[in-house]
């Protein structure tokens, strides 16, 4: 078993008791129980304090556009199936920017774990509302505060067929750190919302909130869709945390022709066999 | 000596499919010809035609003169008439509509009716094509053959079809035998039947391209339909994405993890992928766009041809990073011109953008038969020993290319890319000497990038007064124009575009000291290319030829205008 000091590199931008190190922590921790080598994984990221993870942990890493950690993932997934393919980015990032792909990738299935830093606000910029904000939030743009509900990321994957969903707390950051080795596990698309304090912007939601209203429920049947979608609607006095649905499903991947057998890249290409496609124009 | 067809009717006809069978039973036969397509953007209704120009050499461009028209409704009796020429014959179904009374050229087929009798009224298309046959003086089985080929698979289909084909034949032999004979056959070489999107999927797929990720977008549709049905069989995927941004950041993360990757659109999506191409040059991920250019502004004309985007893909993508734009003379040039797009992408790892259009994307060709042995696969990747451990993606090196290696293949290594400014190992910077350090690094390829760009084709007299310059899928048209000009009298020669930027100069500045006038002729309002041109050299096109009704240019058009001025 690696040491997970080896996955902690560079000095990180992040202020002095930010939920990020606690996930930072638990992700290398994570990889190290699973002996993943470096080269063996590869983080994707977008925008945000969040997306600053592939500088701050060794592994591959493709630190790409705010809303966009996504798609390269499952560009990358397909020209390497070996690759440990591990998405993380923010709420605004993931949720907001990246609404498109996130509901699209759901769909797919790819074997992508996806870990979303949600601290129910906009850090980078300095205090905005997010998709997540609980309305009523003020902030310097939502002066008369939050007006709209929040986005339910994980009613809305469950929804839309996701087949692992679960919610985490980065106070909690055993629990992080189990459910993430589950999640990289797991065939096919993993979400991982991971409740985060924004100790600078979001006033609303602190480690003292989130501590009074978290509690870990008895899951009996992790394959059961309704319970897991009651568990994900609850929001206010008790938030529930847990692998509230684990239920594999056929992935991307395995419906793909080419993806059979060797990874993409390792294909052989052979140009006889490729020159006898002009045939059909004769 | 040469046959020009235009068949039209409302769209949902079906004329494709059996255009598409006579051009190749022509091309099989070893007839030069262009098939092109005029449609609308709607799925049934009304007004779409095509032209088959035939002839015994190869075969530029489509005119606009008539020989033979098969009218499949009153519209395009109607609105094409006037271009018939005076010994032309128009096939028509006089259980449809008359001609009118001083019209002495229809050549009346019960298609309908006749179709019917074969199986069903869907087949008249193939009865008109009997009809056809008969006029050029073709036997049909060459049709005959490619009628059991195409339906080989549907039990029943391919009978009714040859009965159909058969009751054409018979209906025109009454009227019309052989009025429009065909030349001699001229079968010295095989040849291909193929259209520009055909094209560019099997240079892609030749390329060893292995992932297409777009989003489907006419009139580049075609690309990844080629792409996708040889995905079953051949190592390359196919995934439709959510949007364009998607599209984009699939190919850079499938060719950031080692496979060759495509993407293709038009000006729309292309405008929606802006971003990531800027990405694709700030990480220096190789990846080829297609951009099969349609007029705009916003949806403008879907189905329509314009080359209105020089300038867009020229500039797109926030901040300043190198960049390769080729495009194609001809379906021949395509082939091999996109192989070199792909290892350029590699080889100096920045995107390079092909641009296509309509009047390429959807034009059928014959052409030779292409050398697959020409195209290269060469990745350009690092070997072990060709870089520096531990290893770092953005190594400075003095022509700007750091060694490339693949993530996930070599133990202990690992490859970080950043959209943030980096250092050389790939992590987020703010200090002014890395930032600098790195955006020279980047911009030191464009050095060798500019060395690697073809200067623009050659083609008419050798000592020219007259100039004719152009870009793209105007090739074939500027090349008959120049022809006609040269026949004339006029001493004219045609200077023509491939790869477009880094632009490519030297020998336009020899032609324009020689020659009296010259010309850019553009499939755009504002003459992009001699604005290009202007900025890197500082000649000023005062004749400029401009069309922009979102139809591709015909000879006369050009050689009318260039008359007008001499």
């Amino acid at each position: 078993m690696s040491n997970h000091e080896e996955y902690l590199v560079n000095k990180t931008a992040w202020c002095p008791g930010c939920g990020n190190f606690a996930i930072r922590e638990a992700l290398a921790g994570a990889l190290a129980d699973l002996d993943l080598l470096p080269h063996q994984v590869l983080i994707c990221s977008g925008i945000g304090q969040a997306a600053k993870i592939p500088h701050y942990i060794r592994a591959n890493g493709f630190n790409g556009l705010h809303g966009r950690a996504l798609p390269p993932a499952l560009g990358a997934k397909v020209a390497n199936k070996e690759l440990v393919v591990i998405v993380e980015s923010g709420d605004g990032d993931s949720y907001g920017e990246g609404g498109n792909h996130f509901i699209h990738n759901v769909r797919r299935n790819p074997d992508l774990t996806h870990l979303i830093h949600n601290n129910q606000i906009y850090g980078l910029t300095k205090g905005q509302a997010s998709p997540t904000s609980d309305p009523g939030m003020v902030t310097g743009v939502q002066t008369m505060g939050v007006s709209i509900p929040a986005l339910n990321p994980l009613a809305l994957a469950l929804v839309l067929g996701a087949g692992f969903v679960a919610r985490c707390f980065s106070g909690e950051q055993e629990h992080l750190k189990d459910t993430i080795k589950t999640a990289i596990k797991f065939p096919g698309y993993a979400l991982v919302d991971i409740l985060q304090p924004c100790v600078s912007f979001n006033k609303v939601n602190t480690y003292g909130w989130y501590k009074k209203r978290i509690y870990f429920p008895e899951i009996a049947n992790r394959e059961d869709w309704n319970n897991a979608l009651d568990l994900a609607r609850q929001w206010g006095e008790k938030i529930p945390l847990g692998i509230f649905y684990a239920k594999p499903r056929p992935t991307y991947e395995s419906a793909i022709k080419a993806l059979e057998g060797k990874p993409l890249v390792l294909k052989e290409f052979n140009p006889i066999d490729i020159a006898r496609v002009q045939k059909e124009f004769y | 000596m040469e046959v020009n067809i235009l068949v039209g009717g409302a769209a949902g006809q079906g004329m494709d499919t059996v255009m598409n069978l006579l051009g190749k039973a022509l091309v099989r036969e070893g007839y030069g010809i262009i098939y092109t397509k005029d449609y609308m953007s709607r799925v049934r209704g009304g007004h779409n035609f095509s032209r088959l120009r035939i002839g015994t050499g190869p075969i530029w461009t489509t005119v606009d003169a008539i020989d033979i028209m098969v009218a499949l409704n009153e519209e395009t009796y109607t609105i094409h008439h006037d271009k018939l020429v005076p010994s032309g014959r128009v096939i028509y179904d006089p259980n449809l509509f008359q001609l009118p009374d001083e019209e002495s050229r229809g050549v009346p087929i019960k298609l309908r009716q006749l179709a019917e009798q074969a199986g069903g009224a869907v087949m008249a298309n193939t009865v008109a094509v009997g009809a056809l046959l008969m006029l050029i003086g073709l036997l049909p089985d060459q049709v005959e053959q490619l009628l059991q080929e195409s339906f080989a698979d549907k039990e029943g289909v391919a009978e009714e079809n040859l009965i159909a084909l058969q009751s054409g034949v018979k209906a025109a032999l009454e009227q019309c035998k052989a009025c429009f004979p065909l030349p001699p056959k001229n079968k010295t070489h095989d040849q291909i039947f193929i259209d520009g999107n055909q094209v560019l999927g099997m240079a892609a797929l030749a390329s060893d391209c292995r992932f297409l990720a777009a989003y489907p977008m006419t009139p580049s549709t075609g690309v990844m339909n080629y792409l996708a049905a040889k995905s079953k069989s051949y190592p390359v995927v196919v995934e439709q994405a959510e949007d364009e941004i998607a599209a984009i950041n699939m190919a850079l993360g499938a060719s950031y993890a080692g496979v060759r990757a495509l993407t293709a659109t038009s000006g729309g999506g292309f405008a929606l992928m802006a971003e990531g191409l800027s990405l694709a040059g700030m990480t220096e991920t190789p990846l080829v766009v297609i951009v099969a250019m349609r007029p705009g502004p916003a949806t403008g004309l879907p189905t329509r041809t314009e080359q209105g985007d020089l300038d867009f893909v020229v500039h797109a993508g926030h901040g300043e990073f190198p960049r390769a734009v080729l495009s194609a003379t001809s379906h021949e040039d395509a082939f091999y011109r996109l192989n070199k797009a792909f290892s350029l992408a590699d080889q100096y790892q920045v995107p390079v953008i092909f641009l296509s259009d309509q009047n390429f994307a959807d034009t059928h060709r014959s052409v030779a038969p292409f050398d697959f042995e020409r195209l290269s696969q060469e990745r350009f990747l690092a070997k072990e020993g060709q870089y520096e451990k531990p290893y770092r993606r953005y190594s400075l090196t003095a022509s700007g290319i750091s060694p490339r290696i693949i993530p996930g293949r070599i133990k202990g290594e690992v490859v970080l890319v950043d959209s943030d400014e980096h250092d050389q190992k790939g992590n987020i910077i703010e200090d002014a000497f890395t930032r600098k350090q790195m955006f020279d690094k980047r911009m030191r390829k464009l050095t060798e990038l500019a060395e690697e760009m073809d200067e623009p084709d050659l083609y008419g007299d050798p000592h020219p007064d007259l100039l004719l310059v152009g870009w793209g899928s105007t090739y074939g048209v500027l090349r008959e124009s120049v022809d006609a000009l040269s026949a004339s009298g006029l001493k004219t020669a045609l200077l023509h575009y491939s790869d477009l930027w880094p632009l490519p100069s030297k020998r336009l500045l020899e032609m324009i000291r020689v020659v009296k006038r010259y010309y850019c002729v553009e499939n755009n309002a504002t003459g992009q290319l001699a604005a290009l041109i202007r900025r890197k050299t500082g000649i000023e096109f005062n004749n400029l030829i401009l069309k922009y009704d979102g139809r591709p240019f015909l000879p006369h058009e050009i050689v009318r205008e260039v008359e007008k001025n001499v």
